[in-house]
């Protein structure tokens, strides 16, 4: 909030206890992470690697990237289940350019477009959502059905295998030893932890997911704001699925993002935002992310097979829930 | 009725191009396999019309169909009915912990479906040991599945008693009508002295216990419990219930408008299937999500228009 709107006695009292609020919020998750960390320090072999690490971070980048599109879809209230065929769209578009168009100039088009054709996924979305006052589950439920069905159309339900290394860069280079996927889904984070904290649209968007009516009311463009959110959710999702379709050398209409929407809807979770909207702690899915998947790292390597490790990341994900209820 | 006209014209149109285009689209063999095949469907459809009817959603219904269908076919060799029943409780127990959770915890039922939807999977994983689990060769179960009754399959008749009985129960029972009220405004009905907990645990063991027959029905059917299979099934119900016209934000809907919501999404697929076997095109089996996603938009598009209508018309009465 402004700080000049609020009477000047209010002020450092909202603010401080806004603060205070924020800070505990992502204290909590960083100590569960913190103390997962040190369990494993002291009871996983090889736990302290570079391997390790770069294991672990490189599993979660795809559903960071796709977590911090929907962790804005959510703060507005919504909730966006057609990432993973956004991904799927991206992800098999990809290689059919730079499969034909050689050169740079077919690497550049290769990255651009596909993450375009999702964003218009979301831009989709968003009018469904905004123009017809369609439910999020609902809108987002089309082309969840449709669109891995489309992606399947365009590569015929084939497995595009390809090696090219100026394209895969983006998941299988490396920058001092750390992936640079890595870095990218840092960087995004820190601009998007940024952009909700510090930008206007940051502020809108809470608000619209607080009460849309109100933020209506008092002259926020709530409809383009969700309409940004939405867009912006899929075109990370597209710029996922080409990370995903990198790392495995092939792009695979049928398996790019599956079931990535119940992932990152977890991470964001566990990450402390509130389905109900008006919040959005992109750090905090950042960390919800990294404790769903050192969880499962800790199963697997103690032995415990990865069946088991979904029930209790069923387990983890109902009691982050309930602490985060019972604090507010 | 107005905005229920959409999807049965749909429905209408698609029978009409099957009958006069297809030889044997109206035969006995193809009507009869179209049900045994979406029974399974038409079951959790039913389950999560009236989840959803009390304004919640139940994700975990695909999985706990796949744990069930384990479950059952571990349970096989004991007899068909003991494989029947095993499937059952385990979709009614894994309900009843979404019910009680939901209800006590207070947590949103998208977020706790989600997470026993993960729960359900792994624990069918692990019971199968990650891999398929055969049923006893000797044991009656896989008549449940593949067997008929009286020239019906079964798996069709217990799809459509379920309806029935569902239909039967939304609008002419205490528990129905409650499960609307709640739908309708929860605070409200917690006001007006309904039993509002108990109900929605009902509503959730219900939805688990038909997600579980119809688990027991997959295994029956392919002879073999799936852990695997399932995936996905939720929001197929959930399309079906919303192309028949039930809301997502609960207080209305309609049982049998939801059965025809699942008899039109089954339909795309037998008719493609037909389509492809004249041999004029060849339509790959990937053209079949995207006709249901077609479907689904032009839905939800009319509907919306007709509820954009409404909302003007009650807005003046005021």
């Amino acid at each position: 909030m402004n700080q000049k709107t609020q009477p000047a006695t209010a002020a450092p009292l909202v603010q401080a206890a806004q603060k205070k609020k924020y800070r505990i919020t992502i204290q909590r998750e960083i100590a569960v992470l913190v103390a997962m960390i040190v369990f494993n320090l002291l009871f996983t072999q090889h736990f302290w690697s570079l391997q390790t690490f770069n294991v672990n971070l490189t599993q979660v980048v795809t559903i960071v990237i796709v977590g911090i599109g929907m962790t804005l879809v959510v703060a507005t209230g919504g909730i966006d289940l057609s990432v993973g065929a956004s991904m799927a769209i991206a992800g098999s578009l990809a290689p059919m350019i730079f499969m034909n168009v050689a050169g740079p100039f077919g690497i550049a088009l290769a990255f651009v477009l596909p993450v375009l054709a999702a964003a218009l996924c979301g831009v989709f979305n968003g009018f469904l959502v905004t123009r017809l006052s369609v439910q999020p589950i609902v809108a987002t439920l089309v082309l969840f059905i449709a669109g891995r069905g489309i992606a399947q159309v365009f590569t015929d339900g084939s497995l595009q295998a390809f090696d090219n290394p100026a394209f895969q860069w983006i998941a299988l280079g490396r920058v001092a030893g750390v992936p640079a996927q890595v870095f990218l889904m840092l960087a995004l984070v820190a601009v998007f932890a940024w952009i909700v904290r510090k930008t206007l649209f940051g502020q809108y968007l809470l608000v619209t997911g607080g009460n849309e009516r109100a933020a209506y009311l008092s002259g926020i463009p709530t409809a383009r704001v969700k309409m940004i959110a939405y867009t912006l959710c899929a075109g990370l999702a597209g710029l996922a699925g080409l990370i995903s379709i990198s790392v495995n050398s092939s792009s695979d209409a049928n398996v790019i993002g599956l079931g990535s929407e119940l992932d990152a809807i977890a991470a964001v979770a566990v990450g402390g935002t509130a389905l109900t909207g008006g919040r959005a702690y992109i750090v905090g899915t950042l960390i919800g992310a990294l404790i769903i998947q050192l969880l499962r790292y800790t199963l697997l390597a103690h032995g415990i097979p990865d069946a088991a490790a979904l029930v209790v990341k069923a387990g983890i994900i109902i009691a982050a829930v309930y602490v985060q209820r019972r604090q507010r | 009725m107005k905005k229920n006209l959409p999807i049965l014209l749909a429905l209408a149109a698609l029978l009409l191009l099957g009958v006069l285009r297809y030889d044997h689209f109206a035969s006995a063999y193809n009507i009869n396999s179209f049900w045994r095949y979406n029974s399974m469907f038409a079951l959790i459809s039913v389950g999560m019309a009236f989840v959803i009817i009390t304004g919640g959603i139940d994700l975990s219904v695909g999985t706990v169909a796949a744990l069930a269908s384990v479950v059952a076919a571990l349970a096989s060799p004991y007899g068909g009915l003991v494989a029947v029943l095993a499937g059952a409780g385990a979709g009614l127990a894994i309900g009843v912990l979404n019910g009680l959770v939901i209800t006590h915890m207070r947590i949103l039922p998208f977020i706790v479906t989600l997470a026993t939807s993960l729960g359900a999977h792994g624990l069918a994983l692990l019971l199968g040991h990650n891999d398929a689990v055969s049923i006893a060769p000797s044991s009656s179960f896989g008549n449940f599945g593949q067997g008929d009754l009286w020239g019906l399959p079964i798996p069709g008749i217990v799809a459509a008693v379920a309806a029935v009985l569902g239909w039967l129960a939304l609008r002419s029972t205490r528990f129905g009508r409650h499960a609307l009220a709640i739908g309708g405004s929860e605070e409200a009905s917690r006001l007006m002295g309904l039993n509002v907990d108990r109900t929605l645990v009902t509503v959730y063991a219900l939805s688990g216990l038909l997600a579980g027959i119809a688990g027991a029905i997959l295994a029956a059917q392919f002879g073999a419990g799936q852990p695997n299979e399932g995936v996905g099934w939720e929001l197929f119900a959930i399309s079906a219930v919303v192309l028949g016209g039930t809301l997502l934000t609960g207080g209305q809907g309609s049982i049998a408008m939801t059965i025809a919501g699942v008899a039109l999404l089954g339909l795309v697929f037998n008719l493609l299937n037909f389509e492809n076997g004249l041999g004029f095109i060849s339509l790959s089996a990937y053209w079949q999500s995207v006709i249901r996603g077609v479907f689904l938009l032009l839905v939800i598009v009319l509907q919306a228009r007709v509820l954009k209508k409404r909302v003007t018309v009650t807005k003046l009465a005021r």
